[in-house]
């Protein structure tokens, strides 16, 4: 019987069991000297493990009594973490070693982070989500504070894990709260007992303490507040990392949790959040404005673009959690691009994150200058790219869902947004030249090439998406029935 | 007998908590603190989950708390300026404290758990079974997944604790004992013939 649910998880357990031995194989032998050996084979083993995840077929599996749920829509999230991770730890390598930052620690507590993401996804059980919940996030509260004696990366790192344990608290409040009420914490008995009109006061209780815990998590408005100072704190690559795959894993729990365990009142959490929803997009577009260090505005930029992922789940239906997932993919394959750019940005040999050292850009550098154009204007929301048909998506499927006010104010937030991006593509084509230049040619073929590829991928993924439409449709479809 | 040591033992964890917060002295916190531990074991006790009760006394009281006590005595943390900051911010908090203890108020009030909920629910203590046994069959077994997973975040735990902690300080000489021990008079002494009025 073991046997059967140890292949269930085996994705897990290779993961697992990578990360564990390449820490005694480094820490007995060259230590921070084989760290961008460790860094690469870490990315490669996450691919494979994304290759193996996503050919195992299709079907559900359920492992551990109900607590671990292997299905079409955990898988697809889970190569959407693993590729996004591995892309992110390639692309730290070179910024890190040069700056003293790469420890051969970085690399494994990345792995062990995406292990707990990878069983966040696929949580069917209260004590499940909370286990890959604190994997991740203690992993991740780590690699903020890696640059140890700035005082900033040091503040970030104390901040979220402040903020962080406050949230489990949340959490873990309203998983009692639940679980006393529905007298188990398997969402497959939650689901038994919230059913529509019989539920009680306490119950929602601990949905709204759950939902407050896992907000905190995607960093959704007002739970946000540790998102700027976090961005702006770590190193740069860690940023790049915290801007892409935990939030596909947090959105993916979040999903999970409503319609998995609360399938059964989807009228009761969609209000709180399409209002979750309304305020991360409006506080994202509003709060960029004034920023002019690009970390800091990524920060506010994934505050909105969390609000238009949870608008697609506030539609409470299997076409909102398409939406959710399709946004999701294109979220991340933005924010990889975007954060390769910025992880360019220098100036002898400094990083550099004000936007107005991009005076000019595009005189010196005008491929890399219109492959951030294209970037941007996916961010923005701005036909024909890609970014414009994930905003499409939500929009559409809360308007189905009879959100239509919901969807209005996201027109109309993303219209405001759209301010803060052009103003950077302003800086690149038309601004001031007298600035400071920033270096030309400065990071590597590799840093490049993720740019590159991203904005290939914003303009040519309009054709068909590559197929990740029909892939999100077939993983909504088995969470939502 | 049992009802009176109930409500003993619950009045105390109260009034422990309730002077955690409010005393002056952080000593004195950690004390009162000591008592919530432990009145909180003897209403397990009450519950008749020995083992649980006996890992509170141990882990909390013996170890948790002393630990405390010396960060609180060894750490030169300014109790009175936190007091201060905690002072201003206390009407906030007293009315979002007061808003949540109605919110509970309305919840538990009207307890009415699902009514599949007690089928699912599982046993306290098993009849047939000894305290400790059962709860290493469910931990070894039922959630055993969830075990090793509690291993692999104390792992991240300990890693995290090194690499922000640990710094290898390469301006320190260190003591080599093998080499101190492999030195001989011709490696660490040379004899010159200094020639009187000229100096080496």
């Amino acid at each position: 019987m073991i046997q059967a649910d140890l292949n269930v998880i085996l994705p897990e357990i290779m993961l697992a069991v990578y990360a564990m031995a390449a820490l005694l194989v480094a820490v007995y032998t060259g230590k921070d000297k084989l760290a961008p050996m460790l860094v690469w084979l870490t990315a490669a083993g996450m691919v494979i493990i994304a290759a193996i995840v996503g050919l195992s077929g299709d079907g559900t599996n359920v492992a551990f009594g109900g607590m671990f749920v292997d299905d079409a829509f955990s898988r697809f999230a889970k190569v959407t973490i693993l590729l996004s991770a591995a892309a992110v730890l390639v692309m730290s390598q070179d910024y890190m070693t040069r700056r003293g930052l790469l420890r051969f620690e970085y690399p494994i507590l990345v792995a062990l982070a995406s292990v707990g993401m990878m069983m966040m996804v696929s949580a069917g059980d209260l004590m499940a989500l909370y286990m890959g919940l604190e994997l991740q996030s203690l992993a991740l509260y780590v690699v903020a504070s890696l640059r140890r004696d700035s005082a900033k990366s040091t503040e970030a790192g104390l901040k979220y894990f402040v903020l962080g344990a406050l949230s489990s608290g949340l959490l873990l409040y309203g998983a009692s709260l639940v679980y006393g009420y529905s007298g188990t914490t398997l969402f497959s008995g939650i689901i038994q007992a919230a059913q529509h009109g019989e539920v009680s006061l306490g119950m929602l209780f601990g949905l709204i303490f759950v939902i407050s815990g896992l907000a905190f998590k995607v960093s959704a408005v007002p739970f946000h507040m540790w998102t700027p100072d976090v961005y702006e704190g770590s190193p740069t690559p860690v940023t790049a990392f915290f801007a892409t795959a935990p939030k596909m894993a947090a959105m993916g729990l979040f999903a999970r949790v409503a319609h998995d365990a609360f399938g059964g009142i989807v009228a009761d959490w969609s209000q709180v959040i399409a209002l979750l929803s309304l305020l991360s997009m409006f506080l994202g577009a509003v709060a960029a404005i004034g920023q002019t260090n690009i970390k800091r505005l990524m920060a506010y930029s994934s505050i909105a673009h969390m609000g238009y992922a949870l608008m697609g789940l506030a539609a409470g239906t299997a076409f909102g959690v398409q939406a959710l997932l399709v946004y999701m993919v294109i979220y991340v394959t933005m924010n990889v691009g975007t954060f390769a750019f910025i992880l360019m940005m220098e100036k002898d040999g400094q990083p550099v994150t004000d936007i107005r050292s991009l005076g000019m850009y595009s005189k010196r550098e005008p491929g890399r200058a219109l492959a951030m154009l294209v970037l941007l204007f996916s961010l923005a929301g701005v036909p024909p790219m890609l970014g414009f048909f994930g905003k499409l998506y939500v929009l559409r499927a809360a308007y189905d869902a009879g959100l239509a006010w919901l969807a209005i104010a996201g027109v109309v937030a993303s219209v405001i947004g759209a301010f803060y991006y052009l103003r950077i593509v302003y800086y690149m084509y038309f601004g001031d030249d007298e600035s400071e230049a920033l270096d030309q040619g400065s990071g590597t073929p590799v840093l490049w090439g993720f740019l590159m590829a991203s904005a290939a991928v914003m303009v040519l993924g309009i054709i068909n998406m590559f197929g990740v439409e029909g892939a999100a449709a077939a993983a909504a479809a088995v969470l939502v029935n | 007998m049992s009802v009176f040591a109930f409500y003993l033992f619950a009045i105390c964890v109260i009034a422990g908590g309730f002077f955690t917060v409010v005393s002056r002295n952080p000593v004195h916190s950690v004390l009162w603190l000591i008592l919530a531990f432990l009145s909180s074991a003897g209403l397990f006790v009450l519950l008749g989950a020995e083992f649980v009760a006996m890992l509170l006394v141990i882990v909390y009281v013996g170890a948790v708390a002393v630990l405390f006590l010396f960060v609180v005595m060894m750490l030169d943390v300014d109790f009175a300026e936190l007091k201060a900051e905690m002072a201003r911010y206390m009407p906030l908090a007293l009315l979002i404290g007061l808003v949540i203890l109605m919110q509970f108020v309305m919840a538990f009030g009207v307890w009415e758990a699902s009514h599949v909920a007690e089928e699912m629910r599982a046993q306290v203590t098993p009849v047939d079974r000894h305290n400790t046994e059962a709860l290493g069959l469910i931990l070894y077994d039922q959630y055993f997944l969830l075990f090793q997973l509690s291993g692999l975040i104390l792992l991240v735990a300990m890693i995290g604790a090194i690499v922000l902690t640990l710094r290898h300080r390469t301006s320190v000489k260190r003591q080599d004992v093998l080499a101190q021990m492999y030195r001989d008079p011709a490696k660490a002494m040379e004899l010159r013939d200094v020639k009187p009025g000229q100096g080496l």
